[in-house]
């Protein structure tokens, strides 16, 4: 017999294993390396979490039960997926442009980016997806007791509870892990779709060579298997016309309303061009899923002792006849369908728990300034590392309360009709644009109540959760409301009954409601935007002017995406304006891109209310709405090229007009240059000569003659430091600098910037972080530690903080390193941002700084010699400045 | 031989494309016409079984289903707009 | 003598220095060193003599002493201007708008002390 402890070690090996390719998986992607992550098989693959243990386990007693019918559950997907041209592809599509980050962002965001909706549609996911993840649970635990069994440890409901509980915290432990690290959804969970793919895999071949040892092992070849299935009882059972077209219709729009579905479907998906691929490679990995089903049915059924539970014959046939190994690697199979179902719908739920019930109320529940003042990454990140857990607690709850009694098939069929409530708003919000959120609530509200009345509350069993009188009588003795044969109409099978009612119902009332009521600007604007999607894929604006300073927002914005990928929206949004830095204009069209930049983290109603904080709630008006969303299409007409090509000239005339200005500024300096070094240079000459004179001249007390020696000493210091300073830029403008190249830590340079700017003794409090400074660099270090040298004093001048402070952040950015140098102080302001780095550039409170303004200028001329960049960085809180470093592995290469 | 008209070649490559985008939208509903044909079929006596016959049926429609869409997923171009606009706008670099 | 000299300059070491000589040559010196608050200074108590700096933070001389060149109390007093920056077009322009005397730093003291005094006796 096989022995548990074994089967207990290969487990966790392959747990083990699953953790390592989640975690290469991530490794890679962080290097830049996506190239087959994102590749059409993987998502192929990751599409297989349709095929939970339901599938593995269940599809087996099924057509144990119900002959042909499991086909149906397999059959409802392939129409979808070989139809890709039709929805899929728009759904992706729609996905991609509005940055949908669930089924319930879909909903919420088409609907005029509703709170409610998406309130709705995520408690309605909860409710239909925690019977199916106390499912999977229930599958593992009971595959495990049957090697218990047969190694003789008969097993207690507690042992049960304990596997369920190890399986539940193990399978936390992971979507937190992998699932909760990046925030945009726009990035994508590469180790988590890599480990179900594997997962995927696993579990076909599992499958597979069981259903090969079944028919050719067993059975002695495909002739005697057909014979076989003609001569079981089983083939006696016909499908019912209504059951099977229903449940074709089911397992169809489960597969696009499922949040796990629509998670690695549409959330998942990097390039459209994959749906190619899957509409031919799903339906046929489908199809190898479901070939061996019917003769490992046939023959569990002949060989396996009366009452034994089909649902396992996977597991149980192999271990029966002797083949452990084989029964193993069923094992895992059956693991693998279960573990990837749960990992990828507790991510998906979580993401619908945080996006749209915590971090909502989390904004409320602040004042509205808070926007930029809070740490919004923080919360989501914490919210949804608690949504999971308590996602996959309730599953586990409900495993505890429902016993494990019920049949695998009934569950997962209750459950694919609870989300396929959402289908009727789904599908109206994408093809018809007089859908509106009063239409989409109503049949959303109604389809879920007929559910849970027909379906949900009835698979408990009759008097759990609703009495036998009232299964006989109805409800208060109204009899048209008994739950299995609503008005009246008895004789139907429960489950078309349900279905039909309640999408009936559902449909209706969306539609009605939808032509009885007004939507509002923004529905119609959003109505349009995804009906017509492959008109404007580029996604409607749906601010007009607006009151949002760059720098506000970007503040925001850092809050959320973090600081590396807001500063990079917004230096390339400036960038395709035609602008250096980092503060664009802030247009229509670039609030309306980073509301769905920002909408890929927190959901579209979140983003929408948070920049509606930031731009004074100024959102689309009539006109707006004609301009874009105008039903005569006449925007439609409207040349994409011209469009382009006037984008391009405005480019162009803008960066004109800033060169221009730039150049007329540098004029006026340059005049103002020589007057400038006249008049730094003749200041101390004054001093000087005065003083000298009155030495010379006439008597004058020691002490008093001492002084003035002093001051001329002096003087004359502040004149070779011009000089020096001076002679130092002419020779950096010039391009005729000697570098003295050498190799040194980062650490040590920064060390000896502090010591010699005299910071360390000064007010100013300098923070560094000495762990991430050990970088070793390839320059001259001389001139790296005078940069850092005038950033320093320049935080100790002119930071204005009564309590200065000077955070110095080194970190690596798209293979830079760059070193962050960010005051306390009052910052500087927008217009002169772009000033600071010109010579004697300095700013309008002069004199107290003792300097001749030409600090910085020499910083921007030795970093650029070195290969490298200082920049100013707006948005910190203070004044910020970031020193790029020379591209490493350029000098390492030298 | 003489080298095919270039203009013409795209007019019809063209006029092909859209022709096999119907194609593609046609595909599902024969699909689903052919999966409920079983139910039409004559109910014969109860001791005629029809299982193992309904098994090879399904999975031969099936494989026909699959075939169709891998054929046309080799003759529609696709592209991918949305990844062409981000490569528009690089990101990083100079 | 005693007669009272306004130095408006912002140069810590340059105030010094022309104190101290002119204190020693029996004037009474007052100084400032702020080109915005400069004109209500002026009005405590109008001085007989006003040496003014161009480059002041917050107000340019040359503005200074346009205002002082327009009020009546003040219009009468000999104005020096002392600038570092001495291109033509400064002199030009510190003439054109009524200043008495132009005088290019760096000077020597007997130069200051000389214009001083023949201001003085006008």
């Amino acid at each position: 017999m096989i022995s548990f402890n074994l089967l207990v070690l290969v487990s966790l090996a392959y747990v083990a294993f699953l953790f390592l390719v989640a975690f290469a998986a991530e490794r890679r992607a962080a290097l830049g390396k996506t190239g087959w992550l994102r590749s059409s098989t993987i998502y192929t693959l990751s599409l297989s979490i349709y095929c939970t243990a339901w599938t593995f386990y269940g599809a087996v007693g099924y057509a144990a039960r119900s002959g042909l019918e499991y086909l149906t559950i397999y059959l409802g997907p392939t129409l979808v997926m070989i139809g890709w041209w039709w929805l899929v592809r728009k759904l992706v599509r729609i996905g991609r442009t509005q940055r949908l980050t669930s089924i319930a962002d879909l909903i919420s965001s088409r609907y005029g980016k509703s709170t409610v909706l998406g309130v709705m549609v995520t408690v309605l996911a909860i409710v239909g997806t925690t019977p199916y993840i106390a499912l999977q649970l229930q599958s593992v635990t009971q595959s495990i007791g049957v090697f218990a069994a047969s190694s003789g440890e008969a097993w207690m409901p507690r042992d049960f509870n304990s596997a369920a509980m190890w399986v539940a915290v193990g399978l936390a432990v992971f979507t937190v892990a992998f699932g909760t690290r990046n925030l945009d959804a726009h990035e994508r969970h590469h180790g988590i779709v890599l480990a179900i793919a594997v997962e995927a895999m696993v579990k076909l071949f599992a499958l597979l060579a069981v259903g090969i040892f079944v028919v050719w092992g067993i059975a002695g070849g495909v002739g005697p298997t057909l014979d076989l299935i003609d001569a079981s009882a089983q083939s006696q059972l016909r499908p019912i016309a209504g059951r099977w077209i229903g449940l074709i219709f089911v397992s169809a729009g489960a597969f696009l309303c499922l949040p796990r579905m629509f998670q690695v479907l549409v959330v998942e998906n990097s390039d459209e061009r994959a749906l190619g691929t899957a509409g031919w490679a799903f339906p046929a990995y489908l199809l190898l899923m479901s070939l061996f089903v019917v003769p490992i049915a046939v023959v569990g059924l002949d060989l396996m002792p009366e009452g034994a539970n089909p649902d396992l014959f996977v597991v149980t046939l192999p271990l029966s006849e002797g083949r452990q190994g084989l029964a193993i690697l069923s094992f895992l199979g059956g693991f693998s369908s279960a573990t990837s179902m749960v990992i990828v719908a507790t991510l998906a739920l979580a993401t619908m728990v945080s996006n749209h019930i915590i971090v909502p109320s989390w904004l409320n529940a602040r004042t509205p300034g808070a926007v930029v003042s809070g740490d919004v990454r923080r919360v989501v990140v914490i919210s949804r590392r608690i949504s999971i857990g308590m996602i996959l607690a309730f599953g586990y709850i409900y495993f505890r309360l429902s016993g494990g009694g019920t049949a695998l098939a009934v569950i997962g069929l209750v459950s694919f009709m609870g989300v396929v409530q959402v289908l009727p708003a789904m599908i109206g919000g994408v093809f018809w644009r007089g859908a509106n959120r009063w239409g989409a609530g109503a049949g959303l509200m109604v389809g879920f109540t007929v559910w849970a009345w027909t379906s949900f509350l009835p698979s408990f069993g009759i008097d759990a959760a609703i009495s036998h009188s009232v299964f006989e009588n109805g409800p208060f003795g109204i009899g048209w409301l008994r739950p299995q044969a609503l008005f009246g109409i008895t004789g139907l099978d429960p489950f078309v009954h349900a279905l039909f009612w309640s999408m009936f119902l559902n449909t209706t009332s969306f539609m009605l409601v939808s032509i009885l009521t007004f939507p509002n600007p923004l529905e119609r604007l959003q109505g349009a935007q995804f009906v017509n999607v492959f008109d404007y894929s580029s996604g409607a604006r749906t601010w007009s002017q607006s009151a949002a300073q760059a720098e506000d927002l970007l503040v925001m914005a850092q809050r959320i995406l973090g600081g590396t990928a807001a500063q990079e929206t917004f230096r390339a949004e400036a960038k395709s304006q035609g602008k250096v830095g980092f503060l664009p204009d802030v247009t229509p069209d670039f609030i309306g891109r980073l509301e769905r930049e920002l909408a890929g983290s927190v959901g579209a109603a979140t983003a929408h209310a948070m920049i509606g904080q930031l731009t004074e709630g100024t959102i689309v008006s009539v006109e707006d709405l004609i301009a874009v969303a105008d039903e005569t299409a006449q925007i439609m007409e409207y040349s994409s090229e011209l469009e382009a090509k006037s984008a391009e000239q405005e480019r162009t005339a803008r960066a004109l007009l800033e060169a221009n200005e730039m150049l007329t500024t540098l004029s006026i300096q340059k005049d103002a240059f020589l007057s400038q070094i006249s008049h730094e240079l003749r200041t101390p000459m004054t001093s000087i000569r005065s003083f000298s004179d009155i030495l010379r001249d006439g008597e004058v007390e020691d002490d008093v003659r001492k002084r003035f020696a002093g001051i001329i000493h002096e003087e004359s210091n502040r004149l070779t430091r011009l000089l020096d300073d001076l002679l130092d830029l002419g020779v950096l403008e010039s391009g005729q600098v000697q570098l003295n190249l050498g190799q040194g830590s980062l650490a040590d340079v920064l060390d000896r910037a502090v010591i010699a700017s005299g910071a360390d003794t000064g007010k100013l409090k300098i923070m560094r972080k000495p762990a991430n400074e050990a970088v070793v660099v390839n320059t001259d270090l001389d001139r790296l530690a005078q940069v850092f040298i005038n950033l320093i004093s320049n935080a100790a001048k002119y930071c204005t903080s009564a309590t200065p402070q000077l955070r110095i952040i080194v970190r690596e950015i798209g293979g830079n390193t760059v070193v962050d140098f960010c005051d306390n102080g009052e910052g500087i302001p927008n217009e002169s941002q772009s000033m600071i780095f010109e010579k004697f550039s300095r700013l309008e409170d002069e004199g107290k700084a003792g300097g001749a303004g030409l600090g910085l200028a020499i910083c921007r001329q030795i970093m650029g010699a070195l290969g490298g960049d200082v920049t100013y960085l707006p948005g910190q809180g203070g004044a910020a400045f970031r020193v790029t470093l020379p591209q490493t592995q350029a000098l390492a290469a030298q | 031989m003489s080298k095919p008209k270039r203009t013409e070649f795209l007019e019809r490559s063209s006029y092909r494309q859209r022709r096999f985008r119907d194609g593609a939208r046609l595909l599902p509903v024969v699909a689903l016409v052919l999966m409920v044909l079983p139910l039409m079929w004559p109910r014969s006596a109860p001791e005629q079984s029809l299982t193992s016959s309904g098994i090879i049926y399904i999975f031969c429609l099936w494989m026909l289903l699959i075939l169709c869409a891998y054929v046309l997923s080799r003759v529609l171009r696709l592209s991918d707009p949305v990844r062409d606009e981000e490569a528009r706008t690089p990101r990083g670099g100079e | 003598m005693g007669q009272r000299v306004l130095l408006i300059e912002d140069e810590p070491n340059i105030i010094e220095a022309v104190s101290y000589i002119l204190s020693k040559d029996g004037w009474t010196v007052h100084t400032h060193s702020d080109g915005e608050t400069a004109m209500e200074k002026v009005m405590q108590g109008v001085p007989d003599l006003i040496i003014l700096d161009v480059m002041l933070p917050g107000r340019s001389g040359y503005d200074i002493l346009r205002d002082l060149k327009a009020q009546e109390t003040t219009a009468d007093v000999p104005v020096m201007m002392l600038t570092a920056r001495g291109q033509a077009k400064d002199r030009e322009m510190a003439i054109d708008l009524g200043a008495t005397r132009f005088m290019t730093k760096p000077f020597s003291n007997a130069e200051v002390l000389e214009s001083v005094r023949a201001l003085a006796t006008r």
